[in-house]
């Protein structure tokens, strides 16, 4: 029983994790409070849905689509809409409120255009829908893909943020934006491929979630809602900070919804959630100060 | 009282008395009209007498939107109207202050996200509490209050509230939450006692919505915790609000108005494109007025007479 | 206080003499007209906009295409009159919704308008429907109140039930299985913390003590979840034949495909609304045989297999095995009460209550403003969710008890 609430926790949080990578880059590097993550999120999961319902390309290689094109649309995205808002900000508040703003236009253009292609039914498919069994527990083969997934991820986000120049120069950036043109770097150019990557990430999250669950065109909110909570938990724009916070999620709703009440799944994860921003404000990976 | 602001105040008085007589001059679809317009400009002006000055910005509308439209459906039987009224406003200032005094530490986004949480919280909690203690999720309000009356309380709490934050601009907790909105540091050299000027003030703003949820509740016969605690309540009064700019007192309800208006009329005429527009609308409203309406009226304005309005000003939109 | 009630008084005043002149008058103005407005407001965005697209929506615009490509509806004297359509978007939001009635009401002054979906928000719409004198055919509300609905909104009627007689239904399907020594009598169930899953746990439990059926585990699961192998375990581990949940459909395709990973195979596996949509045997294939789930469908009747096919070919979508049947026969239903009794609206609200009506369900009558001929349980049989209970009302199928297992 233990083991098998233990895994289904880590598979559950690998989800979260995965959701969470990509907001944490764009918050904590792009200084951009995404509020149509989600939106996004969703979008690549009809993406998912049509290339495999339409021309029976599988999830798997509709990766190889879909995030891509969600870099590219975040590259765009920045480009159009959020460069001019970066540039006339007077202080860092104020560019959080425009942010917020403007992305929660987005997230109505987004829905928006995906309830006028798609209509407002509830979406699904079957893919990799089998058991396999890991240490006693039966875990279905799609969420394993996502568990994996989150865990490349994040492990190859980390390697390069830490080890290579230009992950050491996003890092520069996300610390202190305003210092980091001093040694020569692009800020701007910084701000918008952490942008493009988290919109990237976002597709895979939403190509990879769409293979075990239901969604509709106006379900993106959750997913940002999810992904912040986790975000603000591990910490802003720590890759690593997001990756534990969705798995300690993950192992907090499975257990309380195994040993305590099913019910207060959600509710303990926003008692955890308050508990961890009032014991460190800044996250459980963040610095005290930014 | 000079003569400017004596006309002011005359103003007021009679725009306030032609809305309180326009149930019996206006059809009923511009009462039901003026109710959302109401409820949304009282949201929106309590909203920024909190995060205007102490420039939090709170997801929590809703929260206790929610609290004061559930403390009317469970006591609306037991209780006399006006005394459900003011439970439902206590119930709203315990919350308040209980969060409130938890939470206020928090700085920026991550006050944002708690707020946000905070309103799903409630939520979870009312739900989990009606399905195991009392076994039903949906309540009913049969209460005997017309449209009409629902307005007539609501232009009452708009008229109070607005009056409420003029006379907070003018007095010395105005002043401090100008220096605590400036510089914290300094406030606190100050001998300004932070933390309570914001817990009072988060505490004012979250009663003036509970009773907005209270009084609103009654309309719809029936409550269930997803229609009352919709974020989009929130979502919407944060846009209202800082479209009109959070600074002046007219500015929550110059950003509510024609906001709401706009919703109607796309609801109405594009209800399958709505959303669409509506996305269009704010990201254009940031690119045009990123101060709100009245920071650019004001700048029009003052471009005309010839006077350049200190660029601290238009600094930040908060 | 004088004020209030000399106006009411006028009011009423008012109100009488366009009570009367409306009477007196829909011959002349019936002549006069070229088209008969009808308003709906609807959740066309918004958390409500699942449920409203697959059910309400659809059925709308069908009917609406059909009476308008026969010419329009058919007024007493023979004369046709296209529809003219007032919609606007609730948003999926209860004041929106009610604003939005009173535009129709009083400001479009439409005709008829049609209800919104879900339980709840036709319970937000009923004192609206009922202050500016529109008969309210709600026919996606599932409430156990209905009889006392109807005395206090003359003008509404309540055609799904409620969630006694969905779960009274499902134990007397189990305990005559049981009956036979087919399945025991322990019963495993979950249910969601809304609205809908409340209603029927809440039936569900004296529904099945009274029935002798024994509930050996019942647990409650918070909107939002997507991870069920906890519970799935525990009632694994329960030793119950009957797993139930009473779940949204985002839930329910979870649990079924968790299920099968799970290798979960009860004698009888029951889930909550969403077992009857399409979508849900296009995604799991032959998985769902055996699954029972609220509603069905007549599979012997013919008028149900020709009203299906023409919601597919018109809205390119097929109806759901529920209310979507329920939710056109309603619209029948008030297409047939104008054709007998124009458009007065009080006139056609007492046609709806003691008329009978060729519906897409046969024949058709209301009693006490409820339809009570209904399908309360169905199950998944060769690609077709039919109805098998109640298990003596023409039409019904049935029940495979154990389900067959999955290959």
């Amino acid at each position: 029983m233990l083991t098998t609430t233990i895994i289904s926790g880590l598979v559950l949080g690998g989800t979260y994790a995965l959701i969470a990578m990509g907001l944490t880059l764009q918050y904590g590097i792009a200084r951009i409070m995404n509020l149509s993550y989600g939106e996004m999120i969703i979008a690549a999961a009809f993406l998912a849905y049509v290339l495999f319902g339409q021309w029976g390309v599988n999830p798997v290689l509709g990766l190889l689509v879909a995030v891509p094109l969600g870099f590219a649309f975040g590259y765009l995205v920045y480009g159009l809409m959020l460069r001019p808002l970066v540039a006339r900000a007077a202080s860092r508040e104020s560019l959080e409120i425009d942010s917020i703003l403007v992305t929660f236009g987005l997230l109505f253009v987004i829905q928006g255009a995906m309830l006028v292609a798609f209509g407002s039914n509830y979406t699904s498919y079957n893919y990799l829908n089998v058991g396999i069994d890991v240490f006693g527990a039966v875990i279905a083969a799609n969420r394993l893909v996502a568990l994996g997934l989150a865990v490349v991820a994040g492990g190859a986000l980390y390697l390069l943020f830490t080890y290579t120049l230009w992950g050491t120069a996003l890092r520069a950036v996300a610390v202190s934006p305003r210092s980091a043109p001093l040694v020569g770097i692009d800020v701007n150019r910084a701000a918008r491929f952490a942008f493009a990557i988290g919109c990237g990430l976002a597709a895979a999250g939403g190509v990879v979630i769409s293979t075990y669950q239901t969604f509709t065109a106006t379900a993106g909110v959750v997913f940002t809602m999810k992904a912040l909570v986790v975000v603000i938990m591990g910490g802003v724009g720590n890759i690593l900070g997001a990756l534990s916070a969705g798995l300690i999620l993950g192992l907090v709703e499975t257990f309380v919804a195994t040993y305590l009440d099913p019910g207060l799944t959600l509710a303990a994860t926003y008692l955890i959630f308050l508990a961890v921003l009032l014991w460190r404000p800044a996250g459980l990976f963040g610095r005290s100060s930014r | 009282m000079t003569l400017k602001s004596f006309g002011s105040v005359l103003f007021f008085l009679v725009v306030l008395a032609a809305l309180a007589f326009l149930p019996f001059y206006a059809g009923e679809y511009v009462v039901t009209l003026m109710i959302g317009m109401t409820g949304y400009v009282v949201l929106a002006t309590a909203w920024a007498l909190f995060s205007g000055p102490t420039r939090y910005i709170s997801l929590a509308t809703v929260a206790f939107f929610g609290i004061g439209a559930y403390t009317v459906s469970v006591l609306s039987e037991t209780l006399p109207y006006v005394l459900v009224l003011l439970a439902a406003a206590l119930v709203g200032l315990v919350v308040a202050l209980v969060v409130g005094l938890a939470t206020l530490r928090l700085a920026g986004v991550y006050f944002v996200i708690f707020s946000f949480g905070l309103a799903e919280l409630v939520r979870q909690l009312v739900t989990w509490y009606e399905v195991n203690i009392t076994g039903t999720l949906g309540r009913y309000i049969f209460l005997p209050v017309t449209s009409d009356g629902i307005y007539w309380q609501l232009l009452a709490l708009a008229a109070a509230t607005l009056l409420f934050s003029w006379a907070i601009g003018r007095s010395r907790l105005g002043l401090a939450l100008k220096v605590i909105g400036d510089d914290e540091v300094v406030a606190s050299h100050c001998g300004i006692n932070i933390a309570g000027v914001k817990l009072a003030l988060f505490s004012v703003s979250a009663v003036i919505i509970t009773l907005v949820g209270a009084i609103q509740a009654p309309r719809w016969t029936y409550i269930e915790p997803s229609m009352v605690f919709n974020p989009t309540t929130s979502f919407l009064t944060l846009i209202m609000a800082l479209l009109g700019g959070v600074d002046r007192l007219w500015g929550p309800l110059l950003g509510a108005i024609p906001l709401f208006l706009l919703f109607e009329w796309l609801s109405a005429n594009f209800p399958n494109h709505y959303p669409i527009i509506l996305g269009l609308i704010f990201i254009a409203i940031v690119f045009v007025l990123p101060n709100g309406v009245l920071a650019a009226a004001e700048r029009i304005f003052s471009k005309r007479r010839g006077v350049t309005v200190p660029a601290a000003n238009q600094g930040g939109a908060l | 206080m004088n004020i209030i009630s000399r106006r009411s008084a006028l009011r009423l005043i008012a109100l009488a003499t366009t009570v009367l002149s409306a009477g007196a008058l829909t011959p002349v103005s019936a002549q006069e007209r070229t088209s008969v407005k009808i308003g709906y407001a609807l959740s066309l965005t918004g958390p409500n906009a699942g449920g409203t697209g697959i059910t309400t929506l659809p059925n709308y615009q069908l009917w609406v295409k059909e009476v308008n490509d026969a010419g329009g509806l058919e007024m007493p004297d023979g004369k046709r009159l296209p529809i003219e359509v007032v919609e606007y978007d609730d948003r999926s939001s209860a004041e929106e919704l009610v604003r939005a009635l009173q535009r129709l009401a009083t400001q479009d002054e439409v005709d008829f308008i049609l209800p919104p979906w879900s339980t709840g928000y036709n319970l937000a719409a009923a004192p609206m429907f009922d202050r500016y004198g529109y008969p309210h055919l709600a026919a996606t509300s599932v409430t156990d109140k209905a009889p006392e609905f109807v005395k206090r909104w003359k003008k509404s009627f309540w055609l799904l039930g409620g969630g006694h007689d969905y779960t009274s239904a499902l134990a007397k399907v189990l305990v005559d299985a049981s009956d036979k020594g087919v399945i025991n009598k322990k019963v495993a169930m979950i249910s969601i913390a809304d609205g809908f899953g409340i209603d029927l746990v809440t039936a569900a439990r004296p529904s099945f003590q009274e029935a002798g059926i024994e509930v050996v585990y019942d647990k409650t699961y918070p909107v939002g979840t997507t991870d069920f192998t906890p519970m799935i375990n525990e009632a694994k581990a329960s030793g119950a034949d009957t797993f139930i949940a009473f779940s949204y459909p985002p839930e329910t395709f979870a649990l079924t495909q968790q299920v099968q990973v799970a290798d979960f195979n009860p004698k009888v596996l029951y889930f909550g609304v969403g077992t009857a949509f399409p979508i849900y045997a296009k995604n799991n294939g032959d998985a769902i045989t055996g699954i029972m789930g609220i509603g069905g469908i007549d599979a012997t009747s013919e008028k149900v297999a020709d009203y299906r096919q023409r919601h597919e070919a018109a809205t390119g979508k097929a109806p759901d095995y529920w209310a979507s049947v329920i939710t056109y026969a309603s619209l029948e239903i008030l297409q047939e009460a104008i054709k007998r009794k124009g458009l007065d609206r009080e006139a056609v609200s007492e046609e709806i209550a003691t008329g009978t009506f060729q519906t897409v369900l046969g024949e058709t009558k209301l009693e006490d403003n409820q339809l009570r001929d209904l399908w309360w349980a169905g199950q998944w049989q060769n690609g077709q969710f039919v109805s098998i209970a109640p298990a003596d009302r023409p039409g019904a199928s049935q029940p495979i008890i154990p389900r067959p297992e999955r290959k």
